[in-house]
């Protein structure tokens, strides 16, 4: 294990058997210990025996319990191996525990229904879900905005490159432009929705409303027609997020040698050609990175819809996270609404597979 | 004899043209320097301006803040100018009047930003304690978990980028309910800190690996062990990464809102679910819910303008490799 690391460390362990054999019973220990604590809690459950337990705290604890015992284990066990595993096994157990769990845990809700509002509980209800999820027009409406919105971030990612390439020249108060241009990242998207969706686009006192009086416009409303209301939708999340992309394609455009673009300059390239030619190719890299990781925010937009249009008119602003937001909160049926997330995140899987791939292709050296 | 001196050098015509190319890129380029920050800086001017408004103010669209005293005569000043009052900051208990009393609606605020906070800070840090020490062992020792190597784990903890919240959004509310753990504040870091984990351990990964290895290399011949050279030798240098990695959680988990919004009912709502929840109710009252949202993105803007340069360098790690 130790042949290749980066860092070579010379080590001696001599670990002794009673050593070895106390760290494995600490871990089969609180293994079992959390056995015997889920089992307990199951049987009353069950109705076998009531232990007076109101919750599944008990489990819980049981298993951070089991956690720390296995992180101990390694350095008792393992010796200077150990502890190079100690970097990494508490964040590789955390991820784990907080996602692998809860989503084989989705697929069980996934098949099922339940209302959590009702006493019922849940009920194994096979592939209904799915059949529901097959005739329901809004969700596939809501998928189908999904790829309009993603289809934006093209437009969002000429302005960023545009502004990139002029905070990257030669301008004075550079740290003052890069601040104010920085600042939408920062605020809260529902306090957006507030200042901008709800007051500044407000038809009768809004200032944007009346800009577009004074411009001629007789009755502006932003949120009326189905492409309109889109629209506005992602030039909001375009405002919060182009200053996202443009920090990134900025670091990128700062770290090409000045020489390339001196040299084509001697060469007799303009400025539009040696754009094209010597600047843009060696950004694609940094363009797909930026590109990737702002259709994978993308993919998550939701809070800027729920409080300004939530979904309206008749769903055209719906993204999916909206729409199962708003699922919920009015059913509150967990089981469908689990379905089309998963359904979601298997989509979401393929189509970055594909993107990826792609952008491989796209980024590979030309020869 | 008297020559004239002749003027020796002197612009050519061709040069005068690219002189009047180049003012005009200037021109041009601060012109668009400047109505880009309008446009990112405006929301924010509205709102700070709006919260000192009343109903008049605002239907009448008045933009300027400005002392009634001094206002000049005249329709045009009048459809500018408007006297600030403190109604909006009012609402929130924030205002110079109201701070001596005692105020209900302060107190909820209060409670409200205290949460945030906790949960912001927490989670930040547990995110940046956990990544951190995954990032170093992933740059610098080889592992085998099964059949997982070092890329396939940084993959796998990348990857999380991927999972969008919604997934893990009802799974978790189900669970947490079993849990007890619904409507807590640490039900939320939880969650919080998974969702920036992946961003702290791909900017702290890209941090270590410019740190040479002979560094530790040295001090562990003098002595050290491999923790006692990663928390004395590596922390201290790797800092400013930390802290733009810190930052960048800490903006991310104040503006969440959809976990919270899920997960949270009375106890543990962050200022965003309080915000949102106003939204709807407020009507035109639209000074108290300028000061609220103004109040609630102001820690933000602060941290913004002081700490910039992390929060670049944060997001410029990785995108140059």
């Amino acid at each position: 294990m130790s042949g290749n690391d980066q860092l070579h460390v010379v080590t001696s362990d001599e670990i002794s058997d009673s050593r070895r054999r106390f760290g494995g019973l600490l871990v089969w220990g609180a293994a079992g210990l959390m056995a015997l604590v889920a089992l307990a809690q199951a049987a009353q459950i069950l109705g076998w025996r009531d232990f007076g337990f109101t919750n599944w705290r008990p489990t819980l604890y049981a298993y951070c319990l089991w956690a720390t015992a296995l992180c101990w284990a390694q350095v008792i066990t393992r010796g200077e191996h150990g502890k190079r595993t100690l970097f990494v096994l508490p964040a590789a157990l955390f991820v784990i525990s907080l996602t692998v769990f809860p989503l084989l845990f989705g697929l069980i809700i996934a098949f099922s229904s339940w209302n959590l509002s009702s006493l019922d509980g849940r009920q194994f209800n096979g592939v209904d879900n799915l059949v529901q999820m097959w005739g329901d027009a809004f969700y596939w409406n809501a998928l189908g905005n999904m790829v309009i919105y993603v289809a934006a971030i093209l437009v969002e990612y000429a302005i960023a490159f545009g502004l990139a390439l002029i905070l990257a020249g030669q301008i004075r108060a550079r740290k003052f432009w890069r601040v104010a241009f920085l600042m939408p990242l920062m605020l809260s998207p529902v306090a957006v929705s507030w200042m901008v969706g709800k007051s500044m686009l407000e038809a009768r006192f809004g200032p944007l409303a009346r800009l577009a009086r004074a411009l001629g416009v007789d009755n502006p409303s932003f949120f009326e027609s189905p492409w309109m209301a889109k629209l506005t939708i992602m030039v909001l999340d375009a405002w919060t997020f182009i200053p996202f992309m443009m920090i990134m394609l900025l670091a990128g455009l700062q770290a090409i040698p000045k020489e390339l673009q001196e040299a084509s300059k001697v060469d007799g390239a303009t400025g539009w050609k040696s754009f094209w030619e010597i600047t843009f190719p060696l950004m694609l890299p940094v363009s797909v990175t930026a590109i990737l990781i702002r259709i994978i925010f993308k993919l998550k937009l939701a809070d800027i819809v729920i409080n300004v249009t939530s979904g309206g008119p008749g769903g055209a602003t719906d993204t999916v996270t909206s729409f199962i937001f708003r699922e919920y909160r009015e059913r509150s049926n967990v089981g469908y609404g689990t379905m089309l997330a998963m359904v979601y995140l298997v989509l979401i899987v393929i189509a970055m597979t594909f993107l990826m791939k792609f952008a491989n292709r796209l980024t590979r050296p030309r020869t | 004899m008297t020559e004239t001196p002749v003027q020796i050098f002197r612009d050519s015509e061709a040069d005068r043209g690219f002189r009047m190319k180049w003012w005009a890129s200037r021109v041009a380029i601060y012109g668009v320097l400047v109505f880009w920050a309008v446009i990112c800086l405006f929301p924010i001017y509205w709102t700070a301006t709006t919260s000192f408004k009343m109903a008049p103010n605002v239907m009448q669209g008045q933009m300027i803040p400005f002392p009634p005293a001094w206002t000049p005569e005249g329709d045009w000043a009048k459809s500018l100018f408007y006297a600030p009052k403190w109604k909006g900051w009012e609402s929130i208990g924030l205002s110079p009047q109201t701070l001596q009393q005692e105020s209900t609606v302060r107190a909820e605020f209060l409670k409200r930003f205290a949460n945030s906070a906790i949960v912001a800070l927490v989670s930040s840090t547990l995110a940046v304690v956990l990544g951190a020490m995954a990032a170093y062992g992933l740059s610098r020792f080889r592992y085998k978990f099964g059949w997982m190597k070092n890329d396939d784990i940084l993959f796998f903890f990348l990857s999380q980028l991927i999972l969008p919240p919604v997934v893990l959004a009802l799974p978790f509310l189900v669970l947490y309910k079993e849990l007890a753990l619904l409507d807590t504040r640490i039900g939320l870091i939880l969650l919080y800190t998974l969702s920036v984990l992946p961003i702290v351990i791909w900017i702290m990964k890209d941090q270590f690996e410019t740190i040479p290895t002979e560094l530790e290399e040295a001090a562990l011949v003098d002595g050290l062990s491999i923790w006692g050279a990663f928390l004395t030798i590596i922390v201290p240098i790797a800092l400013p990464g930390m802290v733009a990695a810190f930052i960048l959680s800490l903006v991310l988990t104040w503006n969440e809102y959809f976990f919270a919004a899920l997960l949270t009912s009375t106890h543990a709502n962050t200022l965003p679910v309080m915000v949102a929840s106003q939204t709807g109710s407020q009507g035109i009252n639209w000074w108290s819910m300028a000061a609220l949202s103004f109040a609630a993105i102001l820690p933000l803007i602060v941290i913004g303008i002081v700490l910039e340069r992390f929060i670049i360098k944060g997001m410029a790690a990785g995108a140059v490799k």
